[in-house]
């Protein structure tokens, strides 16, 4: 055995170290199974000084290393790219502090986000972020990610909502950025900003603080069903455009209905509509139903072909669970799942849809649709078979035009799941070689070693020249290792 | 081997993975342990690296597959709808049959013995019945307690299996239990290996529950035990032998009635298991008892029972047969009967058949958990429709130091004996 792996048994034990090559396997990818990689080990400290002494174990070693919660992410980030230890925080997953009158929670990274509401909701609070894979995802994991969730639209994403965290930076030191008091003080750079959404490139947060929410007194949740995906786009912009601010405004489209209706995430959504559209609104009750009513008169003045409003919290919660498990719902279609994630302007959902349909098309591709449409966030899912490698190129390359498509309509090519290794080669679709640089230099100062999760985000310089040229993805995954499958049975 | 087992077909069962995660949460092992390797996600992904040839080294991701519970609380959370337990049973069964690599088994001592114990004599009811009486016969004669002190007899076993009950109670059930007053039907009852040297108590006031509804009990004697345990490790072969006899035991009854939730959920699984016309007739005939009678209805009333009661639904019920909310329905009809919430009622105890023998550490942080959520509802009796369960609540209990007294949700329904 090899001194690293030494070193991490004699530190973790064999329970909390994983070494042998084949354990390595279900850690090669996340939930973008398109990058695959096997890292080097896996441990999973509990404390914060046991992520220290990890991170200075891969350090002397000169092992790169890199954080993982639960493996959730979408876009590659808790992936290697390189043989590395990956430090899971799997077991940090104590709720260290909760200040009701304060307003804020200490979290270890490992809290799940739907745990941490769970902990708090006796004293009426929650945690307001809420990404579709809440019940497993940590807080850790939101933190590197800044990721969102269909409450985001009125909410604001997870970074509207950390105050606080301890960090071990890439040298193995200690900062502590912000704290309950606010992310920073007046006069001094936003240190927590810049860390919030570096998808684990600056280092490892062992302690966050984060803002909790009181809970409204009210709920409405309505469901519309529509013939067609404009219609449902239409009632969104007009909700918008008429100064009501619904906490979550989702679009699921016909496809996806049919998945979500055949699994046991099944919400009893209308299965002849184009797209079904989910309104949360929340706040005071005497304003609620007045503002139900009028959501209701939008649905039917875009010929809605049914309307559903929630009787009581079981319904609600069964309406919401189709949603929040459609993602998943997508493997009854096809082996592999690819989650896109990229942002338009609201108004401009309908054309930019219709083009993604094209795409999907011109492609030969099975395309579905689920999105956060209050926020113009799209989430295109393509479902197909990794072991047709003719298939897999066909799907990168329709990612890749419908990201250039977003950047296009004046949007984004992230919304919430990060760059990672998914979309590093679309980064020079937004960015010019003077920003990289300066990113470069920002990162460059959290880890002038370059050991902490290398090679995620920031496309390095020497790709330059191909910048213009999409395979460079295709090309990686298509030159890496055959797929066992044709040789296996 | 039939087709369902063949790995083409496991292999292809795993492609339904899309690797959301969302089975995370739900998996007792990575809630304790917290590596991808031992959640259900993590498994999956292994097992298909398994049919794929991608495993370099059987013996390193063996530990993570025997750590399973095999409790399926993942399949409750797949959006997918991975079947994930016959995956992981074929595999098992296929590991099982490969030599270790190494050429030394890393299977404990202890394992060995279970596997021999399990072929050998659990699935050999006359065996299983001597077995039973040495061991009544030891504990008399503090035979038990003298082994136990030499170590031959580990701690953890003594405490899970109390004492065995007096030879009355563990006496095979008459062939026929008639039904009283109106007649309602005729049903068959399963009585099961451990179920009736442990809890024939329970047979017996299952059989009288069902003839006080006005049902006759037929108790076909050429029946066997289940296979269960032998399919959870693996035994595949020797499992299918005993489902054959049992098809043919039940080969005239309409219903089949279960109070094993374990037992249960591999009855109606040997459409799978034989993968035969007959077998996926006979499973969707079997039925357990609490669902049989929610459907039917109690034609008597329960006798009054005046403590505050939580439900506790065996995985094996919940997560593999469907059955939620009828156990919860007819303890709710029992006069007096108060049912406390217990949000985690649907978390696994620990007990997955003989899991608690075999991965003592693991099972007992999972009891543990189990005992200290059912302090805090603030009931007095639990009651859980599993023998394995039923002794590893209780053990929990005990270990914890907390006074409930655990049940069968059948002792609850009888009605007041006839005066």
């Amino acid at each position: 055995m090899d001194r690293f792996s030494s070193a991490l048994l004699e530190r973790f034990g064999a329970e909390r170290a994983l070494v042998a090559r084949d354990q390595m396997l279900a850690y090669e990818c996340d939930g973008f199974t398109i990058h695959k990689s096997l890292p080097r080990a896996v441990v999973l400290p509990e404390t914060t000084d046991e992520v220290q002494a990890a991170v200075r174990i891969a350090l002397a070693h000169e092992v790169p290393f890199l954080p993982r919660g639960a493996g959730t992410c979408l876009s590659g980030g808790p992936t290697p790219t390189r043989p590395s230890l990956v430090i899971e925080t799997a077991r940090m997953k104590r709720v260290l502090e909760v200040d009701e009158r304060g307003l804020w929670a200490v979290v270890q990274p490992g809290v799940v986000n739907l745990a941490l509401t769970r902990h708090v909701e006796g004293r009426r609070l929650n945690y307001a972020p809420d990404p579709s894979s809440q019940t497993v995802c940590t807080i850790g994991g939101n933190l590197a990610e800044n990721a969102g969730g269909p409450h985001c639209f009125k909410y604001g994403m997870t970074s509207d909502h950390v105050l606080g965290a301890l960090v071990v930076l890439p040298d193995g030191e200690l900062a502590r950025l912000g704290g309950p008091a606010g992310p920073r003080a007046p006069h001094e750079p936003d240190l927590l900003g810049v860390f919030t959404g570096s998808e684990g490139t600056f280092g490892i947060a062992t302690e966050i603080t984060v803002r909790l929410s009181r809970d409204t007194e009210g709920l409405r949740t309505l469901l519309g069903a529509f013939a067609s995906m404009e219609a449902a786009c239409g009632v969104v912009t007009d909700i918008v455009a008429r100064g009501l601010v619904p906490a979550a405004l989702e679009i699921l489209d016909a496809a996806t209905i049919r998945a979500v209706e055949a699994s046991v995430y099944r919400a009893g959504y209308p299965q002849d509509a184009a797209a079904v559209l989910l309104v949360e609104l929340d706040g005071v009750e005497l304003a609620l139903d007045d503002d139900a009513a009028e959501v209701e008169s939008i649905f039917r003045g875009h010929g809605a072909i049914s309307i559903e409003q929630a009787r009581d919290p079981e319904h609600r919660k069964r309406l919401w669970k189709g949603r929040k498990g459609a993602f998943g719902a997508m493997g009854r279609l096809r082996p592999d799942l690819y989650v896109l994630d990229g942002v338009v302007p609201r108004t401009r959902l309908v054309e930019t849809l219709r083009e993604i349909t094209a795409i999907g098309r011109r492609h030969r591709l099975t395309l579905t649709n689920v999105f956060h449409a209050g926020d113009g966030n799209l989430h295109p899912n393509i479902a197909f078979d990794a072991r047709d490698h003719d298939e897999r190129a066909r799907v990168l390359a329709a990612g890749h035009e419908i990201l250039a498509l977003c950047v296009a309509m004046g949007g984004s090519i992230s919304g919430e799941h990060g760059i990672g290794s998914e979309k590093i080669d679309h980064f020079r679709l937004m960015f010019g070689e003077d920003d990289l640089d300066v990113m470069q230099r920002v990162k460059r100062a959290f880890d002038p070693r370059g050991l902490c999760n290398p090679d995620k985000v920031l496309p390095s310089r020497t790709a330059c020249a191909e910048s213009s040229r999409w395979p460079a993805m295709v090309a990686r995954v298509l030159d890496a290792e055959p797929p066992a499958a044709e040789s296996g049975p | 081997m039939s087709d369902a087992s063949t790995p083409a077909s496991w292999h292809a069962n795993t492609l339904d993975c899309v690797h959301c995660g969302l089975c995370l949460e739900a998996c007792p092992t990575y809630q304790v342990l917290g590596t991808e390797t031992d959640s259900p996600r993590g498994r999956i992904y292994l097992m298909r690296a398994l049919a794929e040839g991608r495993v370099t080294d059987t013996d390193a991701i063996r530990p993570h597959l025997d750590r399973c519970l095999d409790c399926r609380a993942c399949e409750t959370a797949c959006p997918s709808g991975v079947r994930y337990g016959h995956v992981l049973e074929a595999v098992r069964a296929e590991l099982r049959a490969q030599p270790p690599r190494t050429g030394r088994t890393t299977r404990s001592f202890r394992a060995r013995l279970a596997s021999f114990l399990l072929r050998a004599v659990v699935a050999h009811q006359g065996r299983l019945r001597w077995f039973f009486r040495f061991a009544r016969a030891a504990e008399l004669s503090g035979l038990r307690r003298l082994a136990r002190a030499l170590r031959i007899l580990p701690a953890d076993v003594d405490a899970l299996v109390p004492h065995v009950p007096p030879g009355p109670a563990r006496r095979p059930l008459p062939a026929v239990v008639p039904a009283r007053g109106e007649r309602r039907g005729r049903v068959a009852l399963f009585t099961g290996c451990v179920m009736e040297q442990v809890f024939g108590e329970i047979n017996r006031k299952t059989a009288d529950l069902l003839a006080a509804n006005g049902f006759d009990v037929v108790v076909p004697e050429s029946q066997r035990c289940c296979g269960a345990l032998l399919v959870h490790d693996g035994q595949l072969e020797p499992a299918r032998e005993l489902a054959r006899r049992n098809l043919a035991a039940f080969a005239d009854c309409e219903v089949v009635i279960t109070n094993s939730a374990g037992c249960g959920a591999l009855l109606r699984d040997y459409g799978h298991l034989l993968d035969t016309d007959t077998a996926r007739a006979f499973a969707s005939r079997c039925q357990d008892v609490t669902a049989f009678l929610a459907r039917a209805g109690l034609r008597e009333t329960p006798a009054r029972f005046a403590a505050k009661v939580a439900y506790d639904a065996p995985c094996h019920l919940c997560h593999a047969q469907g059955v939620r909310t009828q156990p919860l329905e007819l303890l709710r009809s029992v006069p007096g009967l108060e049912l406390v919430a217990h949000p985690s009622a649907e978390d696994c105890c620990g007990s997955a058949g003989i899991y608690n023998l075999l991965q003592r550490d693991l099972a007992s942080a999972i009891g543990r958990q189990k005992a200290k959520a059912l302090a805090t509802t603030g009931a007095a009796v639990v009651a859980t429709g599993n023998p394995g369960c039923m002794m590893q609540i209780a053990a929990s209990l005990r270990a914890e130091g907390t006074p409930l007294a655990v049940v069968h949700p059948v002792e609850l329904l009888l009605p007041e004996p006839p005066s």
